[in-house]
């Protein structure tokens, strides 16, 4: 289940985020089909308006592409593609939250990083 | 174009205001949730839009035809209403038969094969049917009569929670098979919100909200915090309703504004449809 009712991003975010994870894990191989947004929207009780615009959001990232008359498939490199798209949100996600964090908490720099070296030794 | 038009319609009954002055548009194929208070005017409304209730003034049209006393077009429609249309002693199979006298084109195929999904046994008369299961027998016709708009009013009255479930996926399915028209009445909104694409809500009567779900969505948020910082930060938005808890405070708002520069100490979460609608219709 990709939907979080809590969280404040639209679903169809949600669910285009669900299938960027699903591409990475390999659960969504490249070159594989894809559900169609009736299966999306009929699995997940979605509105199909809500289920195209999700899938749209991947064509317009070249991460999904239609084959006339057949459906939606992943198209080669989409793993990589989301990898570098990640990679870039990585810091905007989760670094600044980090941080906005530890400064409520009154925990130093220094200490965060601290923290950081830990996990890694882990 | 709008393929209904409900044109400033008021409906007055002895001294009650059922609606005033009520005028909505409603695409064609897409599916509108119709929330409001009990007494709001739903069941009124939808029962003006069938014909079953003549408005005090003003019109309603489907496809620029007034539906008042128009075979034609009230042929097009079919309203799951509360009250049963079909002779009590009837049985649940005979009555799918009768229903194709009024809906030629009903899929007697896939009324059984839903009688069979949602396991009711069509050699029951319908007076001998639970609640739950008179819903269900109601719902079948629904979905099978093929009819280009469906006006459902409180559907899933009495179904369990394995029911409802089984309705809003089968109702998706037969909505991405044949798009149709569809506008659905109910209370629980939490359940529904995710299935619908616009949204109208009334309140005493008269509309207080016509928008695309993901738009009003995106307008509202709630903002938690200390009450000195959340008071200064709600002074120029528009607020449904501010509660106090100790010395913080959470506030309801419905804005276009950016969200930026929130001061820490600050929470933006998530505004539900279900919350915003109990805080539009409280205030």
């Amino acid at each position: 289940m990709f939907m979080d009712t809590s969280s404040e991003k639209p679903i169809y975010i949600q669910l285009a985020e669900w299938m960027m994870d699903a591409v990475l894990s390999g659960a969504f191989p490249e070159e594989s089909q894809v559900p169609s947004t009736t299966e999306i929207s009929v699995n997940y009780r979605i509105n199909p308006a809500t289920a195209l615009k999700g899938v749209n959001v991947l064509v317009d990232e070249a991460i999904l592409y239609k084959k006339r008359g057949l459906g939606m498939f992943v198209s080669s490199g989409a793993k990589s593609r989301i990898l570098a798209k990640r990679r870039k949100d990585f810091f905007d996600s989760y670094i600044t939250a980090l941080i906005a964090e530890a400064n409520k908490l009154g925990i130093g720099q220094r200490d965060v990083i601290a923290m950081i070296e830990r996990g890694y030794v882990k | 174009m709008n393929q209904i038009e409900i044109k400033g319609i008021t409906k007055i009954f002895g001294e009650t205001i059922a609606l005033r002055n009520v005028t909505i548009g409603i695409a064609e194929n897409r599916i509108y949730g119709l929330l409001g208070r009990n007494g709001a005017g739903k069941t009124t409304l939808l029962n003006l839009m069938t014909n079953k209730l003549f408005p005090t003034a003003g019109e309603i049209l489907i496809d620029g035809q007034n539906v008042q006393e128009n075979d034609q077009a009230l042929s097009r429609v079919y309203c799951m209403a509360e009250t049963n249309l079909y002779p009590e002693n009837m049985k649940c199979r005979a009555a799918f038969d009768w229903s194709r006298e009024f809906y030629p084109k009903f899929d007697r195929n896939y009324a059984d094969q839903l009688a069979i999904l949602f396991g009711l046994d069509t050699t029951k008369k319908i007076r001998s049917l639970s609640t739950g299961y008179q819903s269900i027998f109601k719902m079948i016709i629904a979905l099978a009569c093929q009819a280009e708009i469906l006006l459902l009013d409180e559907p899933v009255l009495g179904l369990d929670a394995n029911h409802r479930d089984l309705f809003y996926r089968e109702l998706l399915s037969n909505y991405s098979d044949n798009p149709k028209t569809i506008v659905i009445s109910t209370h629980l909104i939490e359940e529904a919100a995710d299935l619908l694409e616009e949204v109208i809500i009334l309140k005493e009567g008269e509309v207080l909200l016509v928008d695309h779900v993901e738009n009003l969505l995106s307008r509202g948020y709630t903002l938690s915090g200390t009450s000195a910082l959340v008071e200064s930060y709600i002074k120029d938005k528009h607020v449904l309703a501010v509660e106090s808890f100790g010395g913080l405070k959470t506030a309801y708002l419905l804005d276009d504004q950016k969200r930026e520069g929130l001061q820490p100490g600050l929470e933006i979460t998530k505004l539900d449809l279900q919350k915003m609608f109990i805080h539009l219709t409280n205030a």
